[in-house]
């Protein structure tokens, strides 16, 4: 099978991706994929034109740092056999396009609502109704938790199967965040609109997601980013991983009853975002990244503060840390709880933290590099192999000293900002682009395609919760229910961004 | 133990003490202002991304605002952001900023329910409901408790269940998939109840205003006591906006 190849935010003729017939498409893509795990799918989804479904399929190649592109019509309604029951990355993707276009996947083994879109084909569906897995015993129980949670968190039901304390089976039923996202895109053609738009993808992800819209919006309309907008964009990724993943272990701390842990964490998220205000206006940094521009220019006294920043962080943090991994109380309650299998992972497709948490390296930062990575610092992903909660602390704390460093590099060498202008953005007639970032939680996958008239027919996001809900699910197998909650925080996964 | 007091000591006193007055640092965006300039209104009230600039008589609506700033930077005559962080209000109207008005937005004490003083003017239980919401507005909630901004000082705290609550804090523009558990929760929580919306996206829609994938009907059936604008509400705008609701006398 043919297919196009291209590198992460280049710009394509749409004519110029290969179209075969379906059994050609799986059967090729999968040959892709077979026994390659550093290959995988980063987008799956479908395009509707009429009663026509055109599909496309994006391989990454993380070696080559080549991306594999395909295609293939469906009529509205088909039934085909799914790509799912050979390779269970397929499984979401799968769910969305039956989900929206009515595709019946005849052998799909999960072939469930995926996010109960406004869009779906079936319009009598209610997120009331899903039809959630069941074990018929005496012995087994049920828990429900949600769509509402017990915390400050986003929504999305939780159906436990337990044997007294034990869980055999979690579901996890998402979609009550949804909002219309890709629609919108389409309807609102202002470039300030769409900027918003991705900004509230996921509040705690908005430098990722801003990066990935700009890096793309910038290859569809051939402009250049200049130094000064990589810088920036590379910078504020770095600090967003720093104040989230400080987050995360602040809530870990909670979720195990440690309080001192929870306060000084907590407390060493506050200089971070607090940064971010000084330098944009915005602790999260809405407003910070834009396509073409930076409205707030980065100079000699932002770079001084910041360094004076991480210096009083640092030696907080490092005490704090230390003493936290030192506890047998902390230690007893983390290790080997939740595990996922480095096999596990590699089914199910995990991104980012998710996977480098079982020695699966996927990190867009080295794999397909963008905006100052592999230029400034070639970066090299942290793993570890144990799979549990205990790894994914680890590889926050590792990450946390690794994006400080990463920070202090670029700000040795600071561009010349100028004043921020608007340009004219013209998007390329019948173009595809896609654009990875690594995102705090994992790789963040956009695509946009444009009609004969330059606008955007499709604009497809994806988040990098598509693929690592289902190993929250797998990890708390076995385990206690009461090891949940730590289990959810160290993933901490994203509802919205999934829902979109 | 030894450790743990160093570590204590090594943090010193992180609280704010006074979060009525605290500074919040860099170039916040709070409160506009608005001057009698003479611009291109036409392409003033076309920049903004969720149409909350409008004419005649020219204002913003914060309660429609996203606080991108992009007003203010392409019109720096016309439009400037304070570092106000106050708020929140019992009047929607009085999110609107009109030119050259520069008076602090509060909550009105006449209009404000008369058993709320009494009964949670010390002690006020919230349950949060996400409908939608990005997560930055929940993120900023519970920074709200954290040990600089500490809330739960003033008896004011985030509950598990809308039973133990006195009322409830919305986030995000609510989507159809929320808006019945919306409404249960709700339903759940006791007599007298006061529903407050936390963030642009709960008191407009903001950017999801037009959305079909949003059902906003649950607002229109219910009286709002606080709108608290922000995107997401920083911590110190929440703390004082609940502060003045349940505390300022008349």
């Amino acid at each position: 099978m043919n297919y196009l190849t291209l590198y992460n935010n280049q710009t394509v003729s749409v004519k110029d991706i290969p179209e075969h017939g379906y059994d050609v498409f799986l059967e090729g893509n999968l040959q892709l994929l077979k026994n390659r795990p550093e290959r995988h799918c980063v987008n799956y989804f479908g395009v509707k034109n009429n009663r026509e479904i055109r599909i496309y399929c994006c391989i990454a190649d993380d070696l080559t740092h080549k991306i594999y592109v395909s295609s293939c019509v469906l009529e509205e309604g088909s039934s085909i056999a799914s790509f799912t029951v050979q390779n269970h990355n397929f499984e979401k993707f799968e769910r969305e396009i039956h989900e929206n276009f009515d595709i019946n996947f005849t052998d799909h083994p999960w072939l469930k609502p995926y996010r109960f879109a406004n869009n779906k084909y079936n319009k009598d569906l209610n997120v009331g109704d899903y039809p959630f897995y069941k074990v018929e015993s005496d012995e087994l129980h049920e828990v429900g938790v949600g769509p509402i949670h017990a915390g400050i968190i986003e929504p999305g039901h939780f159906r436990f199967i337990c044997n007294g304390e034990q869980i055999m089976h979690l579901e996890i039923q998402l979609g009550y965040q949804h909002r219309g996202i890709e629609e919108l895109f389409i309807q609102k053609s202002k470039l300030i609109e769409r900027v918003t738009l991705v900004e509230n993808i996921a509040g705690d992800t908005t430098v990722g997601h801003t990066t990935a819209f700009s890096n793309l919006y910038e290859s569809l309309c051939e402009t250049s980013t200049s130094d000064a907008l990589n810088f920036s964009r590379t910078l504020a990724q770095e600090l967003e991983r720093i104040a989230i993943h400080t987050g995360d272990l602040a809530a870990i701390c909670a979720d195990i009853a440690y309080q001192l842990g929870n306060a000084v964490f907590g407390r060493l998220r506050t200089p971070i975002v607090n940064f971010f205000q000084e330098w944009g206006g915005n602790r999260l940094a809405k407003g910070l990244i834009r396509p073409g521009k930076i409205n707030f220019p980065f100079d000699e006294a932002l770079a001084k503060r910041l360094l004076e920043l991480f210096k009083a962080y640092e030696s907080d943090f490092n005490e704090m840390v230390e003493e936290f991994f030192s506890l047998p109380s902390v230690l007893s309650r983390i290790e080997r709880t939740g595990i996922v299998t480095y096999d596990e992972v590699l089914e199910i497709g995990t991104v980012g933290i998710s996977a480098r948490m079982s020695g699966l390296s996927r990190d867009i930062r080295l794999s397909h590099p963008c905006n100052l990575y592999g230029n400034t610092f070639i970066h090299e992903p942290l793993l570890k192999h144990h799979g549990d909660v205990f790894s994914r602390v680890q590889l926050r704390r590792d990450e946390i000293r690794q994006s400080i460093e990463y920070c202090k590099k670029l700000l040795e060498n600071i561009p010349q900002f100028h004043k921020p202008e608007n340009i004219l953005f013209v998007p390329g007639e019948e173009k595809f682009t896609l654009s990875l970032v690594e995102g705090w939680r994992g790789e963040i996958c956009h695509c946009a395609i444009t009609d004969g008239e330059g606008n955007l027919k499709t604009y497809k996001i994806k988040d990098p919760s598509h693929h690592n809900w289902m190993a929250l699910a797998q990890s708390v197998r076995n385990n206690e229910i009461s090891d949940f909650p730590i289990c959810n925080k160290s993933f901490n996964l994203s509802y919205c961004g999934h829902d979109l | 133990m030894f450790e743990n007091i160093k570590i204590l000591w090594h943090q010193g006193k992180q609280f704010i003490p006074d979060v009525t007055k605290a500074k919040v640092p860099g170039i916040f965006r709070g409160r506009p202002v608005i001057s009698k300039a003479h611009v291109d209104e036409g392409s003033l009230i076309e920049l903004c991304p969720t149409k909350a600039i409008s004419n005649n008589p020219f204002c913003i609506d914060l309660g429609k605002c996203t606080f991108c700033g992009e007003c203010a930077i392409q019109f720096p005559e016309k439009i400037k952001f304070t570092t106000d962080y106050k708020l929140g209000t019992n009047i929607r109207e009085r999110l609107f900023i009109y030119e050259d008005i520069d008076s602090p937005i509060e909550v009105n004490p006449l209009l404000v329910r008369k058993e709320i003083h009494r009964l949670f003017g010390n002690s006020l239980k919230l349950r949060q409901v996400s409908a939608g919401g990005d997560n930055s507005n929940e993120w900023e909630l519970t920074a709200s408790n954290n040990v600089q901004f500490d809330m739960s000082r003033f008896g004011i705290d985030f509950v598990a269940s809308p039973r133990h609550a006195d009322g409830i804090v919305i986030t995000g523009p609510i989507t159809k998939n929320m808006a019945e558990p919306l409404q249960r929760c709700y339903d759940a929580v006791p007599e007298p109840k006061i529903i407050i919306l936390a963030g642009t996206d709960a008191i407009s829609g903001g950017i999801f205003a037009d959305s079909p994938a949003i059902d906003r009907s649950f607002l229109n059936n219910h009286f709002i006591d606080l709108f608290i604008p922000g995107n997401p509400v920083h911590p110190l705008t929440f703390i004082n906006a609940v502060l003045d609701f349940t505390r300022k006398k008349k």
